[in-house]
């Protein structure tokens, strides 16, 4: 049982939820996520990314997108109220070490679970820059946690409306140009990672990229966010969720991903209904 | 008077053609006339042979006169000396190859089959407790003022922690999932162990005045060092399981369609996707369906496809049926729900359509060659053997490697080039002072009963170097 002490909307679909979690707190480590489950019996356990910790006051705090009629069920949670059960911190912590200069690329939601890694990493000693993208303003999140980090943050917006109107993928090859890029991180919807993993090949810059594939357990038992790694089979919730992103196999990774498209579109599009949501919002 | 001439009584099973539309548990267990005429057929040879193959010790000839006598009651108090899930094991024991394979009267008929069924009469015995008898009384022990950690309320961690409260220690299970029991809950189906049960059970580790923590996975959420520095702990068990899936490294096994047995199990299991009007975990929907493997957990996965609606279910398994390493019931039960054997049988490929969706995979047929390491006949491929069979869902259960989460964060604890821990085989203990290991994680897969043993013996290392403390 974990406490809900603080919750702000950020945009239509995004939540962002400070729940009380001392030991995930105490353990956390940038990169790391968490598992939730809502105490029903026929409840799904859903992985959340951690966007920051609060260890003085034993804390986590989760940023989420409405993607379906768990986060739905989850976002209408208040202030207060409890979530039955939170599994955490799971996964291998990214790693933080003094690399020199190293561009992280967060898109929309991607750019919550990214802050806790550019953080750290600035601290390391490393020169951060970061790009920050989505489709339209209001879906930009952490924007000032992030600024903190790098105040001279590089904002994209698919529509333009803040920021370059342009792909991350656009300032990420300019940077790559300048040949000052050591290293690059990105967080994001599938398809930008995959975008930006094809970006920085060609300069042979390494890339890493954080994965979230499907899950049911989240502690290497079931073997379900598995993907390709080069030539060997990995498990995101125990091996990853980083990792190399010139390994990653993409189009089996998407292709997994979409396993229960259909029962998922048909949930979503029901719990709407039943929750008496209006479509696109929470 | 004595029946250990008469043949063996026959336990009533669900009908095939029914149960496959159902959930519902198969063997409905004897009845008490049956369970007293088999009880009758028991020798009480002064050797007891039966005891040496059972992992836990239980006296079986002692319950099973008392069974005979129809003082049931006291046969179970009998049971519960020694086992804390009668319930359970009754159930999925692989009694054949334990007590029942050690019994006179099988060796008399010349058949294993014809052993006194002394799994069945067990099973009978503690259900008629449970729903006959008060709710056991929690004894009162002296307190001993030492804390025990146990991680993972599997077999293992459970049976490890009630001998621990009935020593006088105070006992705090972590379980990492949402549910306590571990394979019992997340793996074995409910046709074969219904969850009520698995609760009711467990309810009488709670009575024993074992404290449970969910969603605790020890190794990310608390280090053992933080139980032991931080925590106070004295001593910690841990019973973790084998808990990573093996998979065959063979081409297109991460194709949509392809999941680990553990997998399916979880997802139908734990997470109820059976019953579509509650769950929001989806699965796999499949007509014909491939299982990689023949064990216990292969068994459960094909069974429960076949219940899921697939049309046809085939076993896929590289050596002969006297190795199918399957408790021998699971395999009948198996085979009288339309399971298909595809024996000597190896997968090479998996195929798939341009979604990279699974439509079927390529096998090899296998013949028997001289025996391996594990004493069973090595399967040897047959060159230019290769064939086709078509499914749209592979389920793979080829057996489990051990989870590195506990070692990668516990260096302390010596582990063997699979992963395993190593273990001090009289105490159970680690390479870590006071850590204390058993179950599949030092075992690699083995049996709930197996796992069980482990836990009560590593109890008693536990208990000896808190004494000695």
């Amino acid at each position: 049982m974990n406490k809900i002490v603080s919750k702000k909307q950020l945009s239509d679909e995004v939540f962002k939820f400070v729940i009380e979690a001392r030991d995930i707190a105490e353990n956390a480590e940038p990169g790391q996520f968490l598992v939730v489950h809502q105490g029903g019996e026929g409840d799904e356990r859903i992985p959340l990314t951690i966007a920051d910790k609060d260890v003085t006051h034993g804390t986590v705090t989760l940023v989420f997108q409405t993607v379906g009629e768990s986060t739905h069920r989850l976002a209408k949670l208040n202030c207060g109220d409890y979530i039955a059960h939170v599994l955490g911190p799971l996964g291998t912590p990214s790693e933080i070490e003094k690399f020199g200069h190293v561009v992280c690329v967060g898109g929309g939601i991607g750019l919550a679970p990214l802050y806790p890694i550019a953080k750290a990493l600035k601290e390391a000693g490393n020169k951060v820059t970061i790009i920050a993208g989505a489709r339209r303003k209001d879906l930009l999140v952490m924007m000032e946690e992030n600024s903190s980090v790098d105040p001279d943050i590089i904002i994209c917006t698919d529509d333009g409306s803040i920021g370059r109107k342009a792909l991350v993928t656009e300032p990420l090859k300019e940077l790559c140009e300048t040949g000052s890029v050591d290293r690059v991180i990105a967080i994001g919807p599938p398809i930008m990672m995959k975008f930006c993993s094809k970006t920085t090949e060609p300069f042979k810059i390494p890339t890493v990229v954080s994965l979230n594939t499907l899950m049911v357990d989240g502690t290497g038992m079931c073997g379900c966010c598995r993907v390709s790694i080069g030539d060997k089979t990995k498990f995101v919730c125990v091996d990853g969720p980083d990792f190399d992103a010139h390994l990653v196999d993409w189009d089996n990774m998407f292709a997994r991903m979409g396993t229960y498209k259909e029962y998922e579109t048909e949930h979503h599009h029901k719990c709407h209904i039943d929750l008496h949501i209006e479509e696109g919002k929470a | 008077m004595n029946r250990a001439k008469e043949k063996t009584e026959i336990m009533k099973n669900q009908d095939p053609e029914q149960r496959i539309h159902n959930m519902s548990e198969v063997a409905l267990g004897f009845t008490k006339e049956q369970a007293v005429r088999e009880a009758a057929r028991c020798l009480n040879c002064k050797t007891k042979p039966c005891v040496s193959g059972c992992p836990v010790g239980i006296d079986i000839p002692a319950f099973l006169s008392y069974v005979a006598e129809e003082e049931f009651d006291k046969a179970a108090d009998k049971i519960a000396e020694s086992s804390l899930f009668p319930r359970i094991c009754g159930r999925v024991c692989p009694q054949e190859k334990q007590c029942q394979k050690e019994c006179t009267v099988g060796k008399m008929h010349k058949s294993v089959d014809e052993a006194v069924a002394i799994g069945r009469v067990e099973r009978f015995v503690a259900d008629y407790q449970s729903e006959h008898s008060k709710t056991p009384v929690k004894p009162s022990v002296k307190k001993t003022g030492k804390k025990v950690a146990i991680v993972g309320s599997g077999p293992a961690g459970a049976s490890c922690a009630a001998d621990l409260a009935k020593m006088g220690h105070e006992v705090h299970i972590f379980e990492a999932f949402h549910k306590l029991g571990g394979v019992l809950t997340y793996g074995i189906p409910e046709f074969r162990l219904p969850k009520e049960i698995v609760k009711k059970e467990f309810e009488k580790l709670a009575s024993l005045g074992v404290q449970m923590h969910l969603d605790t996975l020890v190794g990310r959420t608390r280090t053992i060092k933080q139980l032991m520095e931080e925590d106070g702990f004295d001593a910690v068990f841990i019973g973790s399981g084998a808990g990573l899936p093996n998979f065959m490294n063979i081409k297109g096994e991460n194709a949509v369609g392809v999941l680990s047995a553990n997998e399916y199990l979880s997802r139908i299991n734990l997470m109820k996707a059976y019953d579509s009007s509650i769950s929001r975990t989806p699965y796999p929907k499949a007509e014909r369906v491939a299982v990689f493997g023949a064990g216990n957990v292969a068994m459960d996965a094909a069974r429960t496809a076949r219940r899921m609606g697939a049309k046809s279910v085939a076993i896929i398994y590289r050596r002969g049926e006297e190795e199918v390493p399957a408790r021998k019931e699971e395999v009948e039960h198996a085979k009288e729900e339309g399971i298909e054997f595809m024996l000597l049988n190896a997968p090479k490929e998996i195929l798939t359509d341009e979604k990279g969706r699974v439509k079927g995979v390529v096998l090899l047929s296998c013949k028997l060659g001289e025996p391996d390491a594990s004493g069973r006949r090595r399967p040897e491929i047959i060159p230019g053997s290769e064939h086709i069979y078509d499914c749209d869902l592979v389920l793979v259960s080829i057996g489990n490697a051990s989870n590195p989460l506990i070692s990668m964060t516990t260096k302390e604890i010596e582990v063997n080039k699979r992963g395993n821990f190593i273990v001090n085989p009289d105490t159970l203990e680690t390479s870590m002072k006071g850590v204390f290991a058993g179950g599949d994680i030092v075992l690699g897969a083995a049996t709930v009963i197996l796992a069980m043993g482990q836990g009560r013996k590593a109890a008693k290392g536990i208990n000896d170097y808190l004494n000695s403390k």
